[in-house]
């Protein structure tokens, strides 16, 4: 990097121990107290509990609070959960839901401060810096993806390329001309784009792409050495989710060995996901975070149902700032199909809406082309069956579109015999995920 | 004259039309008529046999989605126009063909026509005006 910056945040970046909890013992206090004051929901749940903000001193404290879920976002839709007037909140996030109702997420002026500079932070782990060029193609919209990338990199000081997603053709030209340095997108686009410039008879030769930042998906090691392979770059994993804040919880640094967080705004935990104690550092569990500087919607011990680990010795790069493994999956049921999150009950919901009973079903998640697919096998009941062709090709339309409409990803729609499907110890199979991630 | 039919769901992949005929063997069912309509993923076969709601339970035991369309069944003489004459006083009539499928029996009368029609009781009314069909000519197990 040759008299670069190393570091975007340096005191940060390289905090001591002691010195970082003391700064989460300070902002762990200040939200505990802020949420109690202003959000009926924390102030109920720790009444219930006899607990009261001033209960929270030391950093350990925090087991004493009860968790917050994703159900608890749904149940307080759409503003319940705010710590603010919405005359404070700049910019309303949403993620799909399982009934319908997304999850929203509202951001304050100084909570997009935040955002930019956890972003930034990700980039420069890979090097990047304001002279770099940044192609982001998550995309943008209600989805945290493209946004979150997109003020992270202008933060940075980079030339920004906001080119979402599709038309891979056309990304593919636009990396080559403009000398995109860093691009962002899930892993397995980052894939696809790979296959399309061999596709398209191109040589690496022709781009300046030296890394990438690539998440809102789970993906493997090997993954990543195909990814760094065929396009001769860097592959950072960056770990975000929309109810925390969006990408940028934290990322791999040049070491990848290990993800940053920005533990300075949210403190993570990993619990036992049965038990809810706290494990031992260095033990798998459910990653669980607690936003300690956001205005808009502070979560404050939230389940992430992520499983991962947690490492606070210093890394190769220099950085003290913990460090979070690959994801290793999910303590319940919901898959991440090209970035999305879908819940078997979201197919269930849907099929219910179609028939007056819902019939056995199955999602089944392949990897073709290194895209996700997603096949939803249902099994046709007397009241679903039609003597003809044309009835049963309709139905199986309205389902692809009623699908497709809830769960914001086309799925294929298969129909099959009844009791066809996988069932163990007569509770019905819902997914078959053959993904070699 | 009208016959019920069985249609069955079947998937459409290797084995599952001679699984499904085994299931009906293995009860001594004997098929009248078959026919197979097809898209790249599923089936359905409809088949007409002596006492239908029997053969449909048979079928619903053995896990499949069954059922019981009511259809016309002609007899068609062995000569020119005999099918064209039947289906042209249907159309006359108003009545839309959904479906149509022959097939052969022992009988020196003749071959079977079956058609799933969209109005039947209407269908069959016009047929036995034109003296296509007897009305007396009910007997689905004459067949």
């Amino acid at each position: 990097m040759g008299g670069e910056k190393v570091y975007w945040n340096e005191p940060i970046e390289t905090m001591g121990r002691a010195q970082m909890e003391e700064l989460q013992t300070t902002r762990l206090r200040e939200t505990v107290k802020r949420v109690y004051q202003q959000v009926p929901f924390y102030r109920s749940k720790m009444q219930a509990q006899g607990l009261l903000p001033e209960d929270i001193v030391r950093l350990e404290d925090i087991q004493k609070l009860p968790f917050i879920i994703k159900q608890d976002m749904r149940d307080n839709y759409p503003y319940g959960l705010f710590a603010v007037p919405l005359s404070e909140i700049v910019r309303i996030h949403a993620s799909s839901g399982t009934t319908g109702k997304p999850t929203v997420v509202g951001y304050t002026k100084r909570d997009l401060g935040i955002w930019a500079e956890v972003m930034a932070r990700a980039y420069s782990y890979s090097g990047a810096t304001k002279k770099s060029c940044i192609q982001i193609a998550y995309g943008y919209g209600l989805f945290t993806g493209g946004l979150g990338a997109h003020y992270g990199a202008e933060l940075l000081g980079a030339s920004v390329i906001p080119i979402s997603t599709g038309n891979t053709a056309r990304q593919i030209m636009l990396m080559k001309d403009f000398g995109t340095t860093v691009l962002a997108c899930t892993p397995s686009y980052a894939l696809f784009i790979a296959e399309t410039i061999v596709e398209m008879g191109m040589d690496l030769s022709e781009f300046s792409l030296k890394a990438g930042i690539f998440g809102a998906e789970p993906w493997s090691d090997n993954m990543r050495r195909e990814i760094e392979t065929r396009l001769g770059i860097k592959a950072l994993d960056i770990y975000g989710l929309s109810e925390i804040i969006g990408p940028g919880v934290a990322c791999d640094c040049l070491c990848q060995n290990g993800l940053h967080i920005s533990e300075d705004h949210f403190y993570p935990e990993i619990i036992n996901p049965v038990t809810g104690e706290v494990m031992p550092e260095g033990e798998k569990g459910e990653l669980v975070i607690t936003t300690i500087t956001k205005e808009g919607m502070p979560l404050v011990r939230y389940r992430t149902h992520d499983l991962t680990m947690l490492n606070r010795d210093v890394c190769d790069c220099g950085r003290t700032l913990i460090r979070m493994g690959k994801i290793l999956g999910r303590s319940d049921d919901m898959l991440i199909i090209r970035g999305v999150n879908v819940f078997p009950s979201q197919v269930e919901s849907v099929l219910l809406s179609i028939g007056n009973t819902s019939p056995h079903y199955q999602l089944i998640v392949e990897r073709e082309d290194n895209l996700d697919i997603l096949t939803v096998m249902v099994e046709v009941n007397e009241e679903m069956f039609s003597d003809e062709v044309r009835g049963l090709e309709e139905l199986e339309h309205k389902i692809k579109a009623a699908l497709s409409s809830v769960l914001q990803i086309s799925a294929k729609v298969r129909l099959v015999n009844p009791k066809s499907l996988e069932r163990s110890e007569g509770k019905a199979k819902r997914v078959i995920d053959n993904r070699k991630i | 004259m009208i016959v019920r039919q069985i249609s069955v769901f079947l998937e459409n992949r290797q084995g599952t039309l001679a699984k499904a005929l085994s299931v009906l063997h293995d009860n001594g069912v004997n098929l009248r008529a078959m026919t197979v309509a097809d898209t790249a993923d599923f089936g359905i076969m409809r088949i007409v046999v002596n006492e239908p709601e029997k053969v449909e339970k048979i079928l619903q035991a053995a896990d499949y989605a069954v059922k019981i369309t009511p259809v016309l069944a002609l007899k068609v003489e062995d000569a020119p126009g005999e099918l064209m004459n039947k289906v042209q006083e249907l159309a006359d009539g108003g009545i839309s063909v959904e479906y149509v499928y022959a097939f052969a029996t022992a009988d020196p009368d003749g071959a079977r026509v079956v058609f799933k029609v969209d109005k039947l009781e209407q269908a069959y009314k016009i047929l036995i005006g034109k003296n296509i069909v007897n009305s007396d000519d009910s007997n689905e197990n004459y067949w």
